[in-house]
């Protein structure tokens, strides 16, 4: 069933199978767990800043209904993407690949916004350089972003794959590992839209 | 059993390219033994032009220019090129072979782990060609090293930290999978070598503690070259800031760099006093309450920035606390030595000198964690003694131990004992004499990181002593390298198990073939080789079994695989193509100004590596 036959020649231990899909498993969630203190680094530094605004303006500036569309339309991908994990679960390849395209797509949208809510704020005279809020709020939004981003291209990847039907289990890349990141990724944004756009009004 | 051993033999094994393309855990656990060891040979050279310009006052072999990158380098060099790679070669070899496994769980991601370390050392050392090397320290503090902006060594520090705990958070992640999911069957968590706990213990400090400073670096490079302020003082921002993040991380770095070698030496003493480890469970968890608590201490490094008593009070009794796990360590080792039949060989005089230093070590460091002392020790030479205490004096020793311990195993050859014995005389004298006056300079108040002192302060002749110390630790590591050489082709012919194991590496042959194991061993105890070999009278005393060649051998291991070939993963140079892409895509990002091609380059490169590796099949004609 799986590809690999290293894993293979080891026997079942107490009647549970070392599959490989379960070693990436594994990897993928031991790797989330440095993810948590790389972004709580990050919002450690934001909320030791969050006033330290100097002349430059600080969370007045945020547009929080915008930001709650695009948060939405941030979660509704999480949404797609078990659908995505479900259609392929089911060997429905042409909905499985509906729906990581349907991900990927809200996903940009999610990216477009947060492009546009940075122009504005430049233009506001917030930048990277105007104080330490500044900075640590364009690290923290942007190094999430930066995940975002390549959630997409991996979603992409996958649903340019499948329609030569070489995606599957075997592979690093597949539906399910991509899955459990791109709902962390999510679950960041809704911890990062709390502390740095809901606490500060 | 042939038809294993045939079965896996269609690539080629020698040449460059099956080194560049190989992904089999023992050979890139011998890539990182040999490039680590050849950054250790650099360290040490500039360790011995720092103590040629303090060998006396007022020191005219350096200036101060270039003291301050040779110190920055040596510290960098010795941490991320050195100590922690000779971990990981350890780690690498023999981890698998520990856990009855064929390989790690990742061996591609192994490689990757090993080529981004290797061209991320590289790019630091280049920045010598480039105007000059890192000169703010290895710890780069905050606001100075925003500060040194007239030139682009402390980017070069900057972004090749960052590449290095790339590379370590992929091999962590390597780490832990194979240890939670590729044991042989029968390897409980319980059953696991202490070696093995210690790499998992150090795998997770890695994991939880690079983060951190890794934002920190990034902060730092925005700070430099993007104008950003997290640093500067004038635009509100804390600088103290970069000390949290760093030591978050630093504490549990030293943990890293010494963890390995407490578990090499727990592995090595129970075999030459031919007793169980004493106390096996206390041994592990302690390793693991060390990891726990590591998180808790890093403000000791702190107590002279201001932080108010309460912080102060705090940190300084979670690391009276952390001395504690250490502290059982050492009792349980001097226990596995009581009334034992010791034999002693170089591995084992190389662990003993590691305890009897690492004490010494361990205790001055406990005189930091009193707030009024550190006042007094801190940037002094008493912390540069200590941390070579536990360093050098520690963990240097115990992983020159695995050395000698392992070797044979790596290459099927002895190393020679008499020149193994003078090599360790000759270290432990240097190294005495080296550190052990550093204490005595640094409570006279002499500084560290200051490239010349007058005279008539005091400091002359502990720092000749230091210095012609420092020269006796070079002349040691002549007849190591000797007796390395030497070995590899005239040493003894080791066998599988030459010192008499008790460990599964030694049911392999010496070196084992690719696959390691040619049938899965099935473990049924702690040291369960030893008990293949031996058993029990009356009295408790070991009784050797007669003939049983192994326990990879034993009857009852699974049937059925006989028949069946082994594939083992195919060689792949994507590993190495992706962190090379990372590494022109680290430079481009120093030299911005025209660099953005090299960033351009760099990324296509890296991606290009990326989906190729994740796109091929991990063994040849199985992508289906
Ligand atoms: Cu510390």
């Amino acid at each position: 069933m799986t590809t690999d036959t290293v894993l293979d020649a080891l026997p079942p231990e107490h009647g549970e199978e070392h599959d490989v899909h379960h070693i990436r498993k594994t990897a993928m969630w031991v790797f989330l767990g440095s993810e948590c203190i790389f972004f709580g680094s990050m919002i450690s530094t934001f909320l030791l800043y969050r006033t330290t605004t100097g002349d430059g303006p600080g969370a007045e500036l945020f547009n929080v209904p915008f930001t709650s569309a695009s948060s939405f339309v941030l979660l509704m991908s999480s949404l797609t993407m078990v659908l995505a994990h479900h259609a392929f679960e089911r060997h429905d390849t042409r909905q499985g690949r509906v729906w990581l395209s349907a991900t990927a797509l809200l996903g940009a949208t999610f990216l477009a916004g947060q492009i546009f809510e940075f122009t504005e704020f430049v233009h506001s005279g917030l930048t990277l350089s105007t104080s330490p809020f500044g900075s640590s709020f364009y690290m923290l939004t942007g190094f999430h972003g930066a995940h975002v981003a390549i959630g997409v291209m991996m979603l992409t990847a996958m649903a340019i794959l499948s329609t030569s039907g070489r995606l599957h289990h075997g592979r690093g890349l597949n539906v399910e590992l991509v899955g459990l990141y791109w709902h962390f990724v999510d679950i960041v944004w809704i911890v990062i839209f709390t502390v740095v756009y809901l606490l500060q009004v | 059993m042939t038809a294993v051993a045939q079965s896996v033999d269609h690539d080629p094994k020698t040449g460059l390219w099956s080194w560049i393309t190989t992904v089999d855990h023992k050979r890139i656990g011998l890539l990182y033994a040999v490039t680590a060891f050849a950054f250790f040979l650099i360290a040490g050279i500039e360790a011995l032009l720092i103590r040629a310009q303090l060998a006396g006052p007022d020191g005219t072999v350096l200036s101060a220019e270039a003291y301050n990158q040779l110190f920055t380098m040596h510290g960098l060099t010795m941490v991320f090129l050195v100590v922690m790679p000779i971990a990981s070669a350890f780690i690498n070899y023999l981890l698998p072979l520990m856990l009855g496994a064929r390989d790690v769980a990742f061996p591609r991601l192994n490689a990757f782990s090993y080529w981004l370390f290797l061209f991320a050392g590289l790019m630091i050392y280049s920045s010598f060609l480039f105007g000059g090397a890192p000169d703010g320290a290895w710890v780069g503090y905050s606001p100075l090293a925003g500060q040194l902006t007239e030139t682009v060594r402390m980017d070069f520090w900057a972004v090749g930290l960052q590449l290095l705990g790339v590379a370590s958070i992929a091999s962590s992640v390597n780490f832990i999978a194979t240890v939670f999911t590729m044991r042989a069957p029968g390897m409980t968590m319980l059953r696991m070598p202490v070696f093995v706990w210690m790499a998992l213990v150090i795998a997770f400090l890695l994991l939880f503690s690079l983060p951190a400073v890794g934002i920190g670096l990034f902060q730092l490079f925005l700070d430099r070259n993007f104008g950003a302020v997290f640093y500067e003082a004038a635009a509100g921002a804390d600088p103290l800031l970069w000390q949290h993040l760093f030591w978050i991380f630093g504490h549990p770095e030293v943990y890293v760099l010494v963890l390995p070698a407490m578990g090499i030496v727990s592995e090595i003493l129970p075999v030459f006093s031919r007793k169980p480890l004493f106390g096996y469970e206390f041994v592990v968890f302690s390793g693991a309450a060390i990891g726990f608590i590591g998180f808790g201490v890093w403000s000791h490094h702190m107590f002279t920035s201001g932080m108010g008593p309460v912080a102060e009070a705090g940190f300084a009794v979670s690391t009276m606390i952390i001395a504690v796990p250490t502290g059982v360590k050492i009792f349980n080792w001097i226990g596995t030595t009581w009334g034992g039949r010791l034999r002693m060989a170089t591995p084992m005089l190389f662990s003993l000198g590691f305890i009897a230093q690492f004490v010494i070590g361990g205790l001055s460091g406990v005189t930091h964690a009193i707030v009024p002392t550190d006042y007094q020790q801190h940037d002094t030479y008493y912390v540069v003694a200590h941390f070579h205490y536990v360093l050098f004096g520690g963990a240097i020793f115990g992983y020159v131990a695995g050395v000698y311990y392992w070797f044979p195993k790596w290459t099927g050859r002895m190393l020679d004992e008499r020149l193994g014995k003078i090599h360790f005389w000759l270290m432990v004298l240097g190294f005495n004499l080296t550190f052990a006056p550093m204490h005595i300079l640094g409570l006279n108040g002499m500084p560290r990181r200051t490239y010349r002192y007058p005279e008539g302060l005091g400091y002359e002749f502990w720092n000749g002593m230091a210095t012609i110390g420092a020269f006796i630790i070079a002349l040691s590591f002549v007849f190591f390298i000797i007796n390395l050489v030497r070995a590899r082709r005239h040493g003894g012919v080791a066998g599988d198990d030459p010192w008499d194991g008790r460990t599964l590496e030694w049911a392999t042959p010496s070196p084992p073939p690719e696959h390691n194991f040619d049938e899965v061993p099935l473990v049924r105890s702690l040291d369960d080789f030893w008990h293949t070999k031996y058993a029990e009278d009356e009295e408790g005393r070991a009784v050797r079994v007669p003939a049983v060649t192994g326990a990879a051998t034993d009857a009852d291991t699974e049937a059925g695989d006989d028949h069946e070939a082994i594939h083992m993963p195919s060689p792949s140079y994507y590993p190495a193509l992706a962190s090379l892409g990372l590494v022109v895509f680290g430079y481009g990002m120093i030299y911005l100004n025209w660099g953005w091609i090299a960033v351009g380059v760099g990324a296509i490169v890296a991606l290009w590596g990326l989906f190729g590796w994740s796109l091929e099949p991990v063994t040849k004609g199985d992508d289906h």
